[in-house]
């Protein structure tokens, strides 16, 4: 690994941190104000998980959420306001492989979808006491789903040709495959046909066994939920792999 | 040893052939112009050897490393100007310049960004955001971005485009010092008389073909004649050189001649019919007559 790779990364880091009241404080008020809104209307009306109340079932859901809305924030806001503005050419005129690039883009994105995931933990401590009876799982969770929403930041970010385009494949993509994965909700009180639609959301899966990690219980197998996230993360690195070695929308 | 070899290069967008079979060879420490209209092809190529445009076909080297296949060595050995004003607008100059170099692997760098910083004018802008300066300012951190990593080559597209006379005149004071050290400099401007001063040899690039490429002083000798300026009273011509009328500015006359031995004649015939000359200039063909007549063949 060449030391161009940790400058990208760097920069990518201080990027994101010179602006940390817009990228980590503002998720974190934002996943608060669900909890408060959410955890009011229905604390008393659903339980989740059995022994598991309503508003600790929450935290990990949002939390998630926040993370994956972020790291791809990240990478993809980062893209296309350098091609936007052209300064996309001090990345791509150095020595920089495109094995460098991708890891640069992604681990800054896991990055920052970390921090704002350990904002809202803090923010929401003394709301409820939550268990976490797994760790590694959840880390586990937090960094491949992160990687995930990485990498789709940076296909969607190369893709978009200006903000419009991003703010689409943010609308139609990211946000309904976020909302419908089990955030607000355990997927069997749904009905049949939307379970099964769940199912084919790898978001869900990666939501599923983040909170698995903190409960203990799921609602699907949390080796089948990491054998999925893993398949994806290993697709798309694939995809942003070739689409970077072909300068695909880059380098013309 | 040959800083830039291009062969049978070829580039195509959509409809438009921008380079078609550009050869060129430019040798190590030559101070070098790349001229054409607007479209020629000139940033095109530029981009193909910096590796921001892929080639259709054909093969590029700086310092002999292929910009395709051994794209590290030949990025490392190229230092690029763009034309556009670009600048990340999180960072301050300094802190531009100190990412640009640790993208080249240099992360201790900052004796040359010092003296870059300080050869550019910048030392009094280093901690401003790039936001804040002027279209000059933001010209000169873009060549110093360039010679952040010190490039054997360094390949400046249209740098003095709406700069002004002081920055232009210490851009290129800097850029013939580089050019003493060994360093290829490779410019294009749409300021002809910059590249006949400070070139030594000289392209034109016409619809994505080189047209023309020989040395600075071949290229003025390629066209014949001068230019005879002439003030005259009464300011009329006599017929036997009408001919040679090329225009009228409201105060002189202009006469193209074939060679300067036709001033003698033109003189007499003037004396003859009672005209007396109040003012003359006599002028050799400039850059901007050799690029003309090329670009009209």
């Amino acid at each position: 690994m060449q030391s161009g790779f940790i400058t990208l990364l760097y920069k990518e880091l201080l990027r994101f941190w010179k602006v940390s009241i817009q990228t980590i404080l503002a998720p974190v008020v934002t996943a608060l104000l669900y909890l408060l809104i959410f955890s009011h209307v229905l604390e008393d009306h659903v339980e989740a998980f059995p022994g598991v109340s309503y508003t600790a079932f929450l935290i990990p859901g949002l939390a998630m959420m926040s993370m994956l809305q972020n790291a791809f924030a990240n990478s993809s806001s980062s893209l296309i306001q350098s091609k936007i503005t052209g300064n996309i050419i001090f990345v791509l005129l150095p020595p920089i492989s495109p094995g460098e690039f991708f890891l640069a883009y992604v681990i800054a994105a896991i990055v920052r979808g970390l921090a704002v995931g350990v904002g809202v933990f803090v923010a929401t401590l003394w709301f409820v006491e939550l268990r976490l009876d797994h760790p590694l799982w959840t880390l586990a969770f937090a960094v491949a789903g992160s990687a995930i929403l990485g990498c789709l930041g940076v296909i969607a970010g190369i893709w978009a040709e200006k903000f419009d385009q991003l703010a689409s494949f943010q609308s139609f993509l990211i946000m309904p495959l976020t909302f419908l994965s089990g955030v607000f909700y355990s997927i069997h009180s749904l009905p049949a046909f939307w379970q099964t639609v769940s199912h084919v959301n790898p978001f869900f899966y990666m939501i599923d066994g983040f909170r698995y990690g903190f409960f203990g219980v799921s609602d699907a197998p949390p080796h089948l939920s990491l054998a999925v996230v893993l398949a994806s993360l290993a697709a798309l690195s694939f995809l942003t792999l070739r689409m970077l070695a072909r300068g695909y929308k880059l380098r013309y | 040893m040959k800083a830039i070899e291009v062969r049978k290069l070829r580039k195509r967008f959509r409809d438009v052939q921008a380079l078609d079979g550009v050869d060129l060879d430019i040798a190590e420490g030559e101070f070098f112009a790349l001229l054409g209209p607007n479209g020629a092809g000139k940033t095109t190529l530029i981009n193909t050897l910096a590796g921001l445009c892929l080639p259709d076909s054909g093969s590029l080297r700086v310092m002999g490393f292929d910009v395709v296949t051994d794209y590290r060595r030949s990025r490392r050995a190229l230092g690029v100007v763009p034309q556009e004003l670009v600048f990340d607008p999180f960072f301050n100059v300094r802190e531009a310049l100190r990412i640009q170099s640790g993208y080249f692997g240099l992360r201790r760098n900052d004796a040359w960004i010092d003296e870059i910083i300080a050869r550019l004018g910048l030392k009094e802008k280093s901690g401003t955001n790039m936001r804040a300066l002027s279209g000059g300012m933001k010209r000169r951190v873009l060549v110093a971005l360039a010679l952040v990593h010190k490039p054997p080559v360094i390949v400046l597209d249209e740098p003095t485009a709406g700069v002004d006379v002081e920055l232009r005149q210490g851009l290129w004071e800097f850029m013939r010092e580089l050019n003493r050290d060994r360093h290829t400099i490779v410019l294009t401007t749409h300021y002809l008389e910059e590249a006949e001063t400070l070139c030594t040899r000289i392209a034109m690039m016409k619809q994505g073909r080189i047209v023309a490429l020989d040395t600075t002083g071949n290229l003025l000798r390629s066209v014949p004649g001068r230019t005879l300026r002439l003030r005259l009273a009464p300011d009329r011509l006599p017929t036997a050189i009408a001919a040679l009328h090329a225009g009228h500015d409201g105060l002189m006359r202009t006469l193209e001649l074939r060679d300067l031995g036709q001033v003698g004649s033109i003189l007499e015939s003037l004396r003859a019919e009672g005209i007396s000359v109040q003012d003359m200039e006599i002028a050799a063909p400039d850059l901007e007559d050799v690029f003309v007549r090329i670009m009209s063949r």
